[in-house]
């Protein structure tokens, strides 16, 4: 090959970031605090992400600092028990439900369809307000002795048992909630009634599919696990029986309001995930993604799927077993559209003039994990094999393979790929690949000796275990320490980059979507002139057409 | 992008820009697209809050189906003649705030604050008689909780004015306990019902005030549309609520 690289910069002696752009059309501080921007609340969003994420991430250091030993010797066990709950609850609520689509959704959305904002902007701030308060009552409950119910709330543990802050939790997890359903709201009134003439469904690109495919779960599923969590209150406060065995209630349909939300909302997490991976792919492919009907309605169909299967979580928990028949047989069902865009994805880059820049490297870990960690979801599934291993570190393994080796891999490899649209400028490459590399490699260090804890029967959620475990768990911690160097390193560089990146121009890679086709970063309305969609989407051909003229219009003048 | 693929709208924007009312926001192309898209958010916040009140009723069902005959003795506990009454006062303000849309629509200024302030009446009059149905309920007892009384149910005869009505045989105590698991069901329901209310009657005192200085009878119609919507939902909940919570085993 003779090229090595699709990146295509302007030239970097003349080349200017625009003066006019959504970052310095207002300064100061209340500019961005009552912003309607849909890529200032998107930048808001990212910056408060982040900072929860790595407190997420320390809690989770130390856990596995504490699992180093077998004895529970760092802390007091129910000092671990705090911990893993507050790293669950702040991980789930606060990272990855709204990770892609509150960043690169808010961002990316209106420019992908044409649009100058999202629908209802004034709602879109509103939810990161709320976003922000549920951020910081959860660090308040944290700061004031955190609590211990696992992140699920599991009653009646957490409404007779506990002493601890069940109330400011659930409280914190009821208004992150209403963030997010708002989010989903303005996203499906968007994606209906915002889109450009000329964009039909079937040429919106497939991230918007895989974003609105989870908006309908955040706008159907999140307001059950809200009226859950205020039961759980009530029922801690006053003590109404509706959960309580002692008064007739049961315990039971606690579970069943819960993952009745918990369950969808991993798709909730993992969808848009996947747009971004349909995205990088066909760029760095060069290729229209192969199937893109089969790959739209897939996002669709695991939403649909995915809320027929929440009962898989209670195998062990005395529901009947015709329902444990039937709920194995329809989480088997999540398997067919999962599997139908990972086998696209993978003959999308069949013949593609494949390259190996960041966003792609992150697309590849996110490829092998998530199917390791979506095929160990079929063991789950299936309830004989259930029952062995549940409520032990098999089921640790496969959600972190799903969630961060999946969902983190997408997030990050979105955030290199729209990096350069967002600030103008491109992080570096080389020390950028590496961090990617040293991530996948972290990852598999810390995560997979877990499955094999799991299969030996290790279980989850005790801070001290036998001592034979010793070595696989030392693995783990081990892993963990370069997992951790592969995150600090992105926000380095990422920062770095702000000032010292070279700047981008408006489509570096040489991508077909709408977002790519103004400059970067772009003017608060997105574009110039409004757009029209006259082209397919994914349509390398009429990109190039394009820039062939564009070059003649040059040459004439 | 080169001409061909995109609309000139940058040099007719100027003069489009006067024919716009001052209500479009910036990135609508068109009043029209703004009101089908606040219209359509509206819509899916509803089907937000049908989720919500449906983690309730699923609970309802079940325990309706469990504790049959605690359910019925409990609900003969309610009024139904202060049930009704409240029925038919929320169907009389969906009534007034359907004519308040039509009143925005055709821009009859003194016709919108008049059945606003309707609206607004009929709403506190309900929540008043609800405060009377919830005080009975508290001098007997009957709120879930430590202070919660079976005698009732075990001995209905000590409560002449009910088994006058429907001679309810004395229940055993194990079945008894279960009313309480109704009326957490009842608090929860007609509670999360009354905040929907006391909401929208406070977003009503704000439309109220607005309608006056002549906000929404100048075309732009859709926040009082939004809202009538809201209100036929939450009316529409309570009349699901009177049906299940009332009206249990009624007949002889």
């Amino acid at each position: 090959m003779s090229e090595s690289t699709i990146v295509k910069l302007p030239d970097q002696s003349t080349a200017r970031i625009p003066k006019m752009n959504y970052l310095s059309k207002e300064n100061g501080i209340l500019s961005w605090l009552l912003t309607g921007d849909h890529k200032r609340i998107a930048i808001l969003y990212l910056i408060s992400l982040s900072f929860f994420f790595f407190i997420g991430g320390a809690l989770a250091g130390l856990i596995r600092l504490e699992l180093l030993t077998p004895q529970a010797d760092l802390m007091a066990t129910d000092t671990y028990n705090k911990v893993f709950t507050m790293h669950g609850l702040i991980m789930v609520f606060f990272f990855l439900v709204p990770s892609v689509p509150a960043t690169l959704g808010n961002f990316l959305i209106p420019m992908m369809i044409g649009a100058k904002d999202l629908a209802l902007p004034k709602i879109n701030l509103l939810s990161w307000y709320l976003y922000i308060a549920g951020g910081s009552l959860m660090l308040y409950t944290m700061a004031t002795g955190g609590v211990d119910t696992g992140w699920t709330f599991t009653t009646p543990l957490s409404t007779h048992y506990v002493n601890t802050n069940v109330l400011t939790t659930g409280l914190a997890a009821f208004i992150a909630g209403f963030s997010s359903i708002f989010t989903g709201l303005n996203f499906i009134v968007t994606i209906h009634k915002m889109r450009a003439p000329g964009m039909t469904w079937f040429k919106l690109p497939l991230f918007v599919w895989a974003h609105y495919a989870a908006s309908i779960l955040m706008v159907l599923a999140t307001p059950v696990v809200a009226i859950a969590i205020v039961l759980v209150a009530l029922e801690r406060t006053i003590g109404i029986g509706v959960f309580d065995p002692t008064k007739g209630g049961d315990p039971i349909l606690f579970q069943h309001l819960f993952w009745f939300y918990s369950h969808p909302a991993v798709y909730i997490m993992i969808l848009p995930g996947m747009g971004v991976i349909s995205e990088v792919i066909s760029t760095f492919s060069r290729k229209r993604v192969f199937g893109y009907t089969a790959v739209a309605f897939s996002s669709v169909a695991i939403a649909v799927f995915g809320f027929f299967v929440w009962a898989h979580h209670m195998f062990i928990m005395g529901i009947s077993n015709y329902s444990v028949l039937v709920f194995s047989l329809l989480t088997m069902l999540v398997a067919v559209p999962s599997a139908i865009k990972v086998f696209n994805w993978t003959f999308t880059m069949y013949k593609g003039s494949i390259t190996f820049e960041t966003p792609m490297i992150y697309a590849f870990g996110f490829l092998g994990l998530f199917t390791i960690g979506g095929m160990t979801g079929v063991f789950l599934g299936t309830s004989g094999t259930d029952i062995h291993l549940t409520e032990t570190y098999f089921i640790v393994a496969h959600f972190h393979f799903v969630m961060v080796g999946g969902m983190l891999m997408a997030f990050l490899s979105g955030i290199h790929f729209w990096w350069p649209k967002m600030t103008g400028r491109m992080y570096p490459e080389k020390i950028s690949q590496l961090a990617a590399v040293v991530t996948f490699i972290g990852f598999n260090f810390t995560f997979f000796p877990q499955f094999i804890l799991g299969t030996l029967g290790m279980p989850r959620r005790y801070a001290s275990y036998p001592p034979e475990f010793q070595i696989l768990n030392v693995f783990s911690t081990a892993g963990a320490t370069i997992l951790g160097v592969g995150y600090l390193l992105p926000v380095l560089y990422l920062v770095w980059s702000l000032k010292y990146g070279k700047i981008a121009g408006n489509n570096p890679w040489q991508a077909t979507g709408l977002e790519w086709q103004t400059q970067s970063p772009p003017l608060t309305e997105n574009f110039v002139k409004m757009p029209i969609m006259d082209h397919d989407v994914y349509d390398y051909e009429w990109l190039e057409a394009q820039q062939e003229k564009e070059k003649e219009v040059a040459s004439a003048r | 992008m080169p001409d061909s693929s995109t609309v000139e709208h940058g040099a007719s924007v100027a003069a489009e820009h006067e024919e716009h009312p001052a209500y479009l926001r910036h990135h609508f192309e068109s009043t029209e697209q703004q009101a089908d898209a606040t219209n359509f958010a509206m819509w899916l916040f509803l089907l937000t809050e049908i989720m919500f009140f449906g983690g309730l009723f699923t609970a309802y069902l079940i325990y309706r189906n469990w504790y049959y005959p605690a359910f019925v003795a409990a609900s003969h506990q309610l009024d139904v003649f202060w049930g009704t009454l409240n029925t038919l006062v929320l169907i009389c303000s969906s009534f007034t705030m359907a004519m308040g849309v039509w009143c925005s629509e055709t821009r009859r200024k003194k016709g919108l604050v008049l059945c606003l302030a309707l609206t607004f009446i009929l709403g506190l009059c309900f929540l008043g008689i609800k405060t009377i149905e919830y005080s009975e309920k508290i001098e007997k007892h009957h709120v879930p909780g430590f202070h919660y009384s079976l005698q009732s149910f075990t001995d209905p005869q000590s409560d002449p004015k009910v088994f006058n009505e429907y001679h309810d045989k004395p229940l055993p105590v194990d079945l008894a306990v279960h009313t309480e698991v109704y009326f957490s069901l009842y608090f929860l329901m007609t509670g999360m019902h009354a905040l929907h209310m006391i909401i929208g009657i406070g977003i009503l005192a704000f439309m109220i005030f607005r309608a006056r200085a002549g906000a929404y009878t100048s075309g732009h119609v859709t926040f009082v549309e939004n809202f009538g919507l809201y209100w036929h939902f939450v009316d529409i909940i309570w009349i699901y609520l009177f049906a299940l919570l009332y009206l249990i085993s009624r007949h002889q």
